[in-house]
Formats: C-alpha cells, sequence, structure tokens
C-alpha cells in the first residue's frame, strides 16, 4: 500500500516521515521515531499506557493511525521535563509521593495527568480519580497516584501541598 | 496488534466524503472518532480497503440552535459535548451520558455520529436518542434524507443506513423548560458497557407527570423506546405502584443476551432497576 507523508511537532521538534495508513500512532513513535515513553500495554483501548497528548487531547495511541496525527502537535512524557532540565510538578510529585513502583504505566500517567490539570487546575480527589479512569496501575492501588497529582497540583498553583490525614 | 493494510482518504468536504463513499461502494469505510472501527480492524474483524477519515471536515462539528432544535454536526466529541454550554443548558441529559461513556481518553476522540450510527446495541447515545425523539440527517449518493432516530435500529449493526450513506448531524427537538432528566447506567467498571441503562426524560405539571420518554440501553438487538411503559406514566404522580407498573411494561419488551455481564434475566431486571433509578432522580430535577 502506497505510503503517506506525514509532518507531526513530538516533544517541540518537527518530524517529518512516510507512514503506511495502517500504522498505529503508538507504532510510530515507538518503532519508527525511537520515542519509546509511551509503552504498549493491553493494545485494546483500556490502559492508558500508550497514552499521548495530542492537539490538547489526551489520547491512547494505540488507537489512533499515524496519518490521523498528521499536521498534529504531540507531547509524551519525553516532552515532560521543563526547558532548564528540571522534573515538570508531576515527575516531582509521582517521585516525592511513591506514585509509581514498576513504573510501567507511569508515563501514560503523567501524561493524562499533565492534560487534566491544564484543565482543572485544582482538581479534588474525586475528580482526579475520574479524570485517570482510562490508565490503569496494577501495582500501586492509585492512592500515591492520586497523591502525586495533588502534590504536582499544589506546586503549580504555588501552594504548600497538604496530605490529607488518612 | 496490526489492522490489514487500506488506502486512506482525508476529504475536506461532506460533498467529497460522499462521492468517495459511492465510488468506493463496499470497499470503503467512513473512520469518525474511531474508537470502535480500529479495535475492530486491529482484530482484523473489520478489514476495509479504504478508509475515508471525516475528521477533516469542519462543517461536520459543533452544535448549534434552529428554531426549537439543537443540531449537533456527527464529528463533534462526547468531551465537546460535555463542555458545551449550550447543551449543557437545554439538553444536560447529554452531558450526563457522555460522562458515562468510556473513559476521558475515549471521549476526546468518540463521536456522537460514531455513536449513534455504529448499530452497536451497547452504545448508550441511541437510547438517549429514541427518548429525545432525535433525527438522523443522512446524505447517500441519492441526496440527503431524515431519519426518525425511533426508526433508525433494525438490528445489532444493522441500521437504516445503506451503503456509501453518511450520518452527518443529529436533530433533537429541545425538551421543555423545566424537565427532568436522568441516565442511569449499571457497569462493571469505568469503560464497560452497560449491563443495563436507562433514559428518561420527563415534566410534571401539578405534582403529575405531563410527558415522560424512556429509552432502553444493551437490554436487547438494538435500543428500546419503551413507549408503553411511559404511557402507564402519564398522569401519575410517580407512585410505587405505577411505577411498579410502567417497570414491568418496560421489562417486558427487553430481550438481553447472556454475556459475561449477566444472564438474560438479570440483566432485564437491573434495566428495571435502572429505570426506578432514573425516573426518581428525573422526578427530583424537574420543575412544575
Amino acid at each position: 500500500m502506497a505510503k503517506s507523508q506525514v509532518t507531526m511537532k513530538v516533544n517541540g521538534k518537527i518530524i517529518e516521515a512516510l507512514v503506511e495508513p495502517r500504522t498505529l500512532l503508538i507504532h510510530f513513535l515507538r518503532d519508527q521515531q525511537n520515542i519509546t515513553g509511551p509503552h504498549i500495554g493491553c493494545e485494546t483501548s483500556h490502559c492508558g499506557a500508550c497514552t499521548v497528548d495530542l492537539d490538547g487531547k489526551s489520547v491512547k495511541s494505540c488507537t489512533v493511525f499515524a496519518v490521523q496525527a498528521n499536521g498534529a502537535d504531540i507531547r509524551t512524557i519525553e516532552g515532560m521535563a521543563n526547558a532548564d532540565g528540571t522534573l515538570h510538578a508531576l515527575q516531582e510529585g509521582f517521585r516525592e509521593m511513591h506514585g509509581l513502583q514498576c513504573g510501567f504505566c507511569t508515563p501514560g500517567m503523567i501524561t493524562r495527568a499533565y492534560r487534566l490539570l491544564q484543565e482543572n487546575k485544582n482538581p479534588s480527589e474525586e475528580e482526579i480519580r475520574y479524570g485517570i479512569s482510562g490508565n490503569l496501575c496494577r501495582c500501586t492501588g492509585y492512592q500515591n497516584i492520586v497523591k502525586a497529582i495533588q502534590f504536582a497540583a499544589a506546586k503549580l498553583n504555588g501552594v504548600p501541598f497538604q496530605e490529607a490525614a488518612e | 496488534m496490526i489492522p490489514g493494510a487500506f488506502a486512506y482518504h482525508r476529504p475536506t468536504s461532506i460533498k467529497d466524503a460522499v462521492g468517495l463513499l459511492a465510488k468506493l461502494g463496499d470497499d470503503g469505510r467512513a473512520l469518525a472518532g474511531g474508537h470502535s472501527l480500529i479495535p475492530m480492524m486491529k482484530l482484523r474483524l473489520a478489514t476495509p480497503a479504504n478508509l475515508v477519515d471525516l475528521g477533516g471536515i469542519a462543517e461536520l462539528k459543533g452544535a448549534r440552535a434552529d428554531g426549537n432544535d439543537i443540531v449537533i454536526g456527527a464529528m463533534t466529541t462526547q468531551h465537546d459535548l460535555i463542555g458545551s454550554d449550550l447543551l449543557g443548558t437545554k439538553i444536560p441529559i447529554l452531558r450526563e451520558t457522555s460522562l458515562q461513556i468510556a473513559d476521558p481518553q475515549v471521549r476526546y476522540l468518540g463521536t456522537l455520529g460514531g455513536n449513534v450510527a455504529n448499530g452497536d446495541p451497547g452504545n448508550d447515545m441511541p437510547a438517549v436518542m429514541m427518548c429525545l425523539g432525535a433525527t438522523f440527517h443522512v446524505i447517500g449518493a441519492k441526496g440527503e434524507r431524515r431519519i426518525a432516530a425511533r426508526e433508525f435500529y433494525q438490528g445489532a449493526y444493522f441500521t437504516a443506513l445503506e451503503t456509501g450513506d453518511v450520518l452527518t448531524a443529529i436533530r433533537i427537538p429541545v425538551p421543555a423548560a423545566g424537565h427532568g432528566y436522568a441516565y442511569e447506567k449499571l457497569k462493571r467498571k469505568i469503560g464497560d458497557y452497560a449491563t443495563a441503562a436507562a433514559a428518561v426524560v420527563l415534566t410534571m405539571t401539578g405534582g403529575k407527570v405531563g410527558t415522560c420518554s424512556i429509552g432502553l440501553t444493551n437490554v436487547a438487538e438494538t435500543p428500546l423506546w419503551a413507549q408503553d411503559a411511559a404511557k402507564i406514566l402519564v398522569g401519575s404522580s410517580l407512585d410505587a405502584a405505577t411505577v411498579k407498573k410502567a417497570v414491568a411494561a418496560a421489562e417486558a419488551i427487553t430481550a438481553p443476551a447472556a454475556d459475561a455481564r449477566g444472564p438474560a434475566h438479570y440483566r432485564t431486571k437491573m434495566a428495571g432497576v435502572m429505570l426506578t433509578r432514573a425516573l426518581a432522580r428525573a422526578k427530583a430535577r424537574a420543575r412544575g
């Protein structure tokens, strides 16, 4: 099948490439671009490990064709750190609050949480849990992931983080 | 999982999309948000030779008022429905339903048009569209026609759409100001299809039901419009005895399949429970 020319911005860098129409965005990023932060978990649109930010939307890149992303602005975990190389507040939060154990879900989880905090600067615990309901974690039980996102929200809002009483 | 090979088309107008699909016939398939079709293609349960992506057609997006109706472009996503002030004010059941579909990532891409056109009995919007009395705008090789949601669904994945048709918009008559509404969905977990779900839109006058419409999700090969159940309720105060009668009438038209969500009898009973809850919540929300 004839290949299509695609151009997209990934983590601030313009990428031009030829793709087969059937190439999924996750495979394009991982196999053709060596951007391996987004993970392949379930491949059935459930787990959210492949989540990337595409034109201001959190999407599961296993359920989007690379050709559909032609012209898009994409951010993955590789583009999350601050310009000076320091960790993004979310990355810091996941480290400080032990928001990961095996780490497999973490890139997708942080990328999703990034968009959630863009849309809702100060989410309640319930809003966080609902907002990350498309991302599965089999290790943490989510408690520390929620805390990590609360930590990041507080930091981005410039207010001290107060852990809720257990 | 890698889908079979296909040629990709991205028209920028409805006219071009319809022309392409007419030319391609059974070899072409329209792609909306892709969150039903792409998983099917990955499993090779769908192997279209050509995909016509509707994502580049601006006129298929957004909601606008048109007289007493609201017209919603088929490519409007569930995320858009949730965020729309117009819809939140005029037809709030759309927001309530959208929030119960799949998960945030899926809602950013999943579209209203795809949800209603696919004919999947598990989808939530078809029953809501029947409940609201929506009409679907369809454009095909022979021109434009309008099909009532209540006459659209013929079987699982089998609708009034013909090869080459594009469902372009959904027209919904705005329910009366002060109406009550609810979409109650039982599911095993976030992202699951309904074990059973019920949509209710009603109006109350002086403590009595003035009008009532009921849709049921995933308890038959098609979504169901529970007309007899609604008729029983009109004129009542939604007292327990009348609700029980209406629930029995709604349960009687269900014919669910037994699956991992439970045996058929259980799913029928859960449709009744969802309807009971939806009626109570709609009543509490109604003014008048």
